[in-house]
């Protein structure tokens, strides 16, 4: 079963080589554990660009879908058996990375 | 039954509906054919196939169906520990700190305590069709998510049972008040049902002083049951109950727990203390004879772990065996000189639009709170009234 682990960025991240270095190591645990799938990392909201071609529309605006305090900022997809597994692996990456993880599970 | 169904195919819709449909052949046929020689067997063997017909009707699930028949052909009939043990992993699964703490709640007494949506919705005073949304969707995120069906991890399990025990708590309380009118005022299933699941907690954590503490409570309240209804119906409170129809085996087993957590001499959790007033209590023959100054000083302990009003409140009805009832009203009306209590009003006037009402009760929480923040936050609020 997969997951997605979204990590939320309020802005008051430190994003210092300490921080990556413990994401690092995190990153190595998943990979040796089995339950490494994918992860990376989002430039901030500034840089998105939304795009809606619904009905052909074309619509190509500059900035996020929508404006908010939170957003995401990068995640992992991992491997698990269960909620137990992920919860406990997104725990420890939220203390990794120093920021707020959501987990989600894929259909 | 929906417990061991639930393992068995891995889902707690087709569990329940299964079961619910066993039952409802029994009720068609059993007038008809005769009731059957061993009754519980012939329900689980119905139910089974049942749930095996409808995983077969929905034929996205074949995987599902498979697994199911693996499952189910080779067990051999189940004892009665197992049972046991699937009812825990259910409690388990309806506690999940995944799920919101009031559908948790809901969840255990549907699954658990087998109690209707519209019983649910009473104690919850809520409409029955909010209530049927908050378990459906429940159910959904533990299928969708996999909410594991079992008792956690050892590093897990502490975190979790205290979650397990407030649910448990409120399931015995949902039993020792029934809510709803026409519902009996005790409902000896559900005491009975929370008390059996501590048990099983317990046995589980034999060390853990609140499990115990939680049993204890319960059992000392139980021991009570009997006394606390009139003959009439009619609720009778503690200084007029007969003492002599209280359980002496409930009470036995309560304080042998209450004494165990003692000289363990580790200091308490809020139910460990509950448990001590209610070992007070029930020490006393005669109303006259409580030791209201332990329970005094029980409930100052309390109010250390727990400073909320409810707490207070019970803490100032001891008081006024102890030191006299002028100093329990003011005690009492202390209470009701929160600020809090009175800027929440204030807002709620607000809203209903009620502005001069509205504005006296924010006049009164300026004056009560002593936070400078609070203060001109609470007074930029009175003067944006309109």
């Amino acid at each position: 079963m997969q997951y997605l682990v979204s990590v939320i960025d309020d802005g008051t991240g430190r994003d210092d080589p300490e921080e990556q270095a413990a994401i690092d190591v995190f990153n190595e645990r998943l990979k040796a554990g089995g339950n490494w799938v994918f992860a990376g990392g989002l430039g901030v909201p500034g840089t998105a660009t939304t795009v809606d071609n619904r009905a052909g529309a074309g619509l190509i605006t500059d900035g996020p879908f929508v404006e908010t305090k939170e957003y995401l900022i990068g995640f992992w997809i991992i491997e698990a058996p269960d909620l137990d597994v992920a919860l406990r692996l997104a725990g420890e990456g939220s203390r990794a990375c120093n920021r707020k993880t959501e987990v989600r599970p894929f259909l | 039954m929906v417990a061991a169904l639930t393992r068995r195919f891995g889902d707690l819709d087709i569990a329940e509906e299964a079961a619910a449909e066993a039952f409802a052949t029994a009720v068609e046929r059993w007038p008809a054919d005769g009731v059957p020689p061993n009754p519980g067997a012939w329900l689980t063997m119905t139910a089974n196939r049942k749930a095996i017909d409808r995983l077969r009707r929905e034929s996205k699930r074949d995987e599902k169906e498979q697994e199911a028949l693996i499952r189910y052909a080779p067990e051999p009939p189940e004892p009665t520990g197992a049972i046991d043990d699937e009812r825990l992993r259910l409690v388990f699964t309806c506690c999940h700190p995944a799920l919101a703490p009031e559908t948790r709640v809901a969840l255990t007494l549907r699954m658990v305590g087998g109690l209707t949506v519209p019983e649910i919705a009473r104690a919850f005073l809520v409409r029955e069709s909010t209530m049927e949304q908050r378990i459906t969707r429940a159910k959904g995120k533990i299928k969708a998510a996999r909410i594991p069906y079992r008792v956690p991890a050892a590093e897990d399990l502490e975190a979790r049972v205290s979650g397990v025990l407030a649910v448990l708590f409120l399931v015995f309380n949902e039993g020792y008040l029934a809510t709803g009118s026409g519902a009996e005022p005790v409902r000896r299933d559900l005491t009975a049902e929370a008390i059996r699941l501590t048990r099983l907690v317990r046995s589980l954590l034999p060390a853990d002083g609140e499990v115990a503490g939680l049993l204890a409570l319960m059992l000392l309240t139980e021991a009570r049951r009997a006394a606390r209804v009139s003959a009439t119906g009619e609720l009778v409170a503690l200084p007029e109950q007969d003492r002599g129809a209280w359980d002496p085996a409930l009470i036995a087993e309560g304080h042998g727990l209450v004494r165990e957590r003692l000289a363990a001499g580790v200091a308490p959790g809020p139910y460990q203390i509950l448990a001590a007033i209610n070992a007070v209590h029930t020490s006393a023959r005669d109303v006259r004879d409580t030791d209201w100054s332990q329970v005094v000083a029980l409930y100052d302990q309390l109010v250390r772990l727990d400073p909320s009003p409810v707490v207070a409140l019970n803490r100032a009805v001891a008081v006024a065996e102890l030191d006299g009832p002028e100093v329990a009203l003011a005690a009492v009306d202390r209470l009701a000189e929160r600020h809090s209590y009175h800027a929440a009003r204030a807002d709620l006037l607000r809203r209903l639009g009620r502005s001069r009402d509205s504005r006296a009760a924010y006049d009164r929480a300026i004056a009560l709170t002593a936070n400078p923040a609070e203060a001109a936050y609470l007074t930029r609020r009175r003067d944006q009234l309109g």
